[in-house]
């Protein structure tokens, strides 16, 4: 049994309280003396020429303190792209200017072209309905292979087409891929798109910015994921603002998902505006606007093609792709679909060759980043759809088929084709519990079931890998990355014995105050409640690089690991001080320093007080105080993996999709707090479900967005999905990292997709429509319909 | 702009107050009542849901103006005086029905709605009350496990988690 509050306790969470009685703070709910409010004039077209912005009678209108365009703007720096991806020619990608407002051209349905700042937002508003904005309209690019034709229109006219990069991996083993595929017995493809999607947190963004001429500081209270990276891109690349002159706060955030972790425009213009002003200037996104200004994701067009031979071991992978990146590069989108997808295309097997061709491709529509997997989503998915359609092809068990091809236990550490060493992971192990589960066994009776309903039932399997706590620095600075990937903990001991763990990760929804404090709690022995975790607000944190990519426990913890480390080995010092013993000799128990075979002992708050107090301390040969440090920065990524398994059921005169069941069994390593990982993997699943269902971003051919809202960006709500079974048991160890985590925020994003499509198909096989392989995502009923009829 | 005047949370209030003004705003802006969160702008995601003469009600369809001298709920009003959480409000906490807690006053709102009406419902009943409420990052799982647990039934048939 784990202790009340230490790890592996499903302890409950702190931050409830808080939420459940409205006390959260979130950015909207704060509001500055003299706060101005801010809305932004966006474009209504896709594409187009800026001839004149006539503000004159705008400026005349009640309550309005000054409006600004890219004039205001001509000595900032364009919003930084955090990676630089180098092409198959050994050439940096194309990396156009990304200003703060529309200079010149409007390359996006959204992008903002003039700032109005007025004492209401409602007369903001007002006054936007006056400003004419003179545009000559331009065709607009919105379809991938049309911006790759000779002549196509330019989304940027400096650059020498919309191609942003190719990408080729490992582009020494290509030609060794294509001849592994002329001599294959066996070769199955599937051209699949990865739909785009919006993150949509239900928080939308907000920023405010301040400045305070007495110490000329500059705040800004923001709805991101890491605070630190938006005050070195934001300080550093657009305003020039030394980071000690600027202060980053990220309070309670309403989730992120991936679409908070990047630098955007609202936030450099009212930093910029409060300063300019000298009053508080705020900005609240609507959710419309948020659909048309948040970073979109996945928009992947593929060709995935597996080659196996006459006993069917995959001989090799080969993976095409057109990735849109939208009108501008989002903070880390250049890295998405490459070495967070490139990466990844191993999955779980052992095939010896794998080649990735990726074209990053300017579109006239919003930027596209990382989501929840981002990058992972998109290879496990190419993966589990053509290995399911490889085992139909070829008439075998897709069980059969994955455990076949599958890196065995004993195999680890396992070097990939693709660059990654596994280090740990037991597929086998994860299958077996999912289908146990899932009652597997009994599929086909309730097939059987559903068919006398007049229902098709089908089961889908999808086996993953991902890739978390992307490091180490010096590696991914050679792959491109213009930030470094370590985090830091402070651990700050109080006199009285309680604890302040200060953290450059943020939690917006993961439950970090309670769990980090765990971590403290379990090492020292003492109880939770006496650990606060602080994070959220560069003033009082130490430069950490923030939560995404499913790092915060894996990377975070581990550094807070670290510090926690050095107070205890400071503190047993202190504590053979006062105990006159060697501090080799002494030993910590459930917050108790005792010399060893003796009943001689301090206590954790004697300890801490002589380090406060230090009358009897050695001062000659340790300082005092108990307060340390840590960066840490990982050897290797961390390697979640696991099995998952989807029932579903299809009305066949409608075409409608019912997830009936979903199973997950996955391998997170150690696990922290048992009912946050479980709830982690609710949330990953439902989007998952989202995007192979029901979720969708679609643009027409003019470049207007037609799903800019909820109504019609349909996310799942509670009678759209299931009980899910979920089983952590297959766990093994991460072996690189002190606590052996491997993280858990976006395995259910990643691995569900391929699973509901392939039980789509096999419901749809099953029932006689055996000409259905393959259907793109979202299942609406109409496609699925669709497809049946053929 | 006139003044406005209801009973929230037990207490009269009054604020100034647009014909254009939400019920929504007047709480936020007006009186400084920011548990009760915005969403969306097409009624959709629930976040801002409020009892108004003790039915629920999605605070950004309504004027501040149309519901004067009503008495409303809003998640502020929903723990005892000393802070010792509803039942239903307990039960998000122990089954861990809430993440980053943003949609949370508006789906406990709804649901205790729910309760009210229909003190023993079904899973099926749960989630069909809840379809107005949108959630990013529970999948609904523990939410409706917290609903079912707060009205007194057994949720061991709904997953492992959190026991």
């Amino acid at each position: 049994m784990p202790m009340d509050g230490g790890i592996g306790a499903s302890t409950k969470r702190r931050e409830d309280i808080r939420f459940l009685t409205g006390n959260g703070r979130y950015t909207d709910d704060i509001n500055l003396r003299g706060q101005a409010y801010v809305h932004f004039l966006r474009s209504d077209v896709a594409h187009g020429r800026i001839k004149g912005i006539d503000t004159n009678a705008a400026e005349a209108m009640p309550g309005v303190i000054r409006i600004f365009t890219s004039k205001d703007f001509e000595s900032a720096g364009g919003l930084p792209c955090g990676w630089q991806v180098t092409d198959l020619h050994g050439q940096p990608m194309q990396e156009p200017k990304h200003p703060v407002l529309a200079d010149g051209k409007v390359r996006h349905v959204g992008d903002p072209i003039c700032g109005v700042v007025a004492e209401t937002l409602e007369q903001a508003r007002d006054a936007a309905e006056a400003i004419v904005v003179d545009i000559e309209e331009l065709p607009p690019v919105v379809d991938m292979r049309a911006a790759l034709e000779d002549g196509s229109v330019k989304v940027h006219d400096d650059l020498t087409s919309n191609l942003c990069y190719e990408w080729g991996f490992v582009e020494e083993n290509r030609q060794a891929v294509n001849e592994a595929f002329e001599k294959a017995a066996h070769v199955v493809s599937c051209d699949l798109i990865n739909n785009r999607l919006c993150a949509n947190p239900m928080e939308a963004r907000v920023a405010i910015g301040d400045y305070d001429p007495w110490n000329e500081q500059h705040t800004l209270y923001t709805t991101s994921q890491n605070p630190h990276v938006i005050r070195l891109l934001m300080g550093a690349f657009v305003l020039g603002i030394p980071e000690h002159k600027l202060r980053v706060v990220a309070p309670d955030v309403g989730g992120g998902f991936g679409s908070k972790i990047y630098h955007y425009a609202e936030e450099a213009f009212c930093t910029y505006a409060a300063k300019v002003l000298r009053q508080p200037v705020k900005w609240t996104s609507t959710r419309s606007e948020a659909f048309l200004s948040d970073a979109h994701a996945r928009d992947h067009i593929s060709k995935i093609e597996l080659a196996l031979d006459v006993e069917h071991n995959f001989l090799a992978i080969r993976s095409t792709t057109l990735a849109n990146m939208g009108a501008y590069l989002s903070t880390f989108a250049p890295s998405i679909p490459t070495w967070l997808h490139g990466t990844l295309m191993a999955g779980p097997y052992k095939t010896p060759l794998v080649y990735v061709n990726v074209k990053a491709i300017f579109t006239n529509t919003v930027a596209v980043d990382a989501y929840r997997g981002a990058g992972r989503p998109e290879a496990t998915f190419q993966l589990e759809r053509v290995i399911d359609k490889a085992a139909r092809e070829l008439d075998v068990d897709p069980v059969e088929l994955r455990r076949k091809n599958f890196i065995k236990p004993d195999q680890f550490p396992y070097q990939t084709p693709v660059a990654l060493e596994y280090d740990s992971g037991n597929f086998h192990a994860t299958m077996d519990k999912m289908l146990e589960i899932a009652d597997y066994a009994n599929l086909d009776k309730r097939v059987e079931e559903s068919r006398k309903k007049g229902k098709l039932r089908g089961f889908g399997i999808s086996q993953y890998i991902e890739a978390c706590g992307i490091a180490p620095s010096n590696l991914v600075g050679q792959l491109g990355a213009r930030a470094g990937l370590y985090e830091t903990a402070t651990v700050r001991v109080n006199a009285t014995g309680s604890i302040s763990v200060l953290t450059g990760c943020h939690s917006h929804g993961q439950g970090h105050e309670t769990s980090f404090p765990q971590i403290v709690a379990d090492m020292i022995g003492i109880d939770a409640s006496q650990i606060d975790l602080v994070h959220g607000d560069t003033a009082n944190t130490p430069m950490g690089m923030g939560t995404y990519g499913s790092r915060s426990i894996a990377v975070g913890g581990s550094a807070l690991v670290k510090a926690t480390g050095k107070i205890i080995d400071k503190a047993r010092k202190i504590a053979a001080h006062l105990l006159e013993a060697a501090p080799e000799d002494i030993e910590l128990k459930d917050g108790k320093f005792s010399v060893a075979g003796t009943d001689r002992s301090v206590d954790w708050a004697e300890v801490t007080l002589a380090a406060y107090v230090p009358h009897n301390y050695p001062l000659e040969s340790m300082e005092p105080g108990l307060e340390e440090t840590a960066f840490y920065d990982p050897n290797n990524f961390t390697f979640p993996s696991g099995c998952y398994g989807c029932e579903v059921e299809v009305d066949p005169e409608t075409g409608k999709v019912e997830v009936v069941a979903f199973s997950a069994a996955d391998d997170f390593g150690v696990v922290i707090n048992p009912m946050i990982v479980e709830g982690q993997v609710h949330g990953g699943l439902a989007q998952g479900i989202g995007q192979a269902l029901t979720e969708s971003c679609v643009y027409d051919e003019n470049g207007q967005l037609l799903s800019g809202s909820f109504m019609d960006y349909t996310m799942p709500r509670a009678d759209d999905l299931p009980v899910f079974r979920i089983d952590n048991s297959c766990a093994t160890a991460c072996t690189h990292n002190p606590l052996g985590a491997k993280g858990c925020g976006e395995a259910g994003a990643i691995g569900s997709p391929p699973a509901v499509v392939n039980a789509v198909i096999d419901a749809l096989q099953r029932a006689g429509h055996s000409h259905v392989a393959h259907i793109d995502m979202p299942l609406t009923p109409a496609r699925v319909w669709s497809a049946m009829q053929k | 702009m006139s003044r406005v005047s209801m009973v929230v949370n037990g207490r009269e209030v009054s604020a100034e107050a647009e014909g254009r003004t939400l019920l929504s705003a007047f709480l936020r802006e007006g009186l400084g009542l920011t548990g009760t969160h915005i969403g969306c702008d097409t009624g959709q995601c629930g976040a801002c849901v409020v009892h108004v003469n003790g039915e629920a009600v999605k605070s950004c369809n309504v004027l501040a103006m149309d519901v004067a001298g009503a008495k409303v709920t809003t998640i502020e009003g929903v723990a005892a005086p000393d802070g010792t959480l509803s039942t239903l409000q307990q039960a998000f906490q122990d089954h861990h029905g809430l993440q980053c807690g943003f949609c949370t006053p508006g789906m406990v709102m709804s649901a205790a709605a729910l309760l009210a009406e229909n003190p023993k419902p079904t899973e099926a009943e749960v989630r069909h009350h809840l379809e107005g409420n949108i959630c990013r990052c529970t999948g609904y799982h523990n939410i409706v496990k917290a609903v079912m647990a707060a009205s007194g039934q057994a949720v061991s048939s709904l997953g492992v988690a959190a026991e």
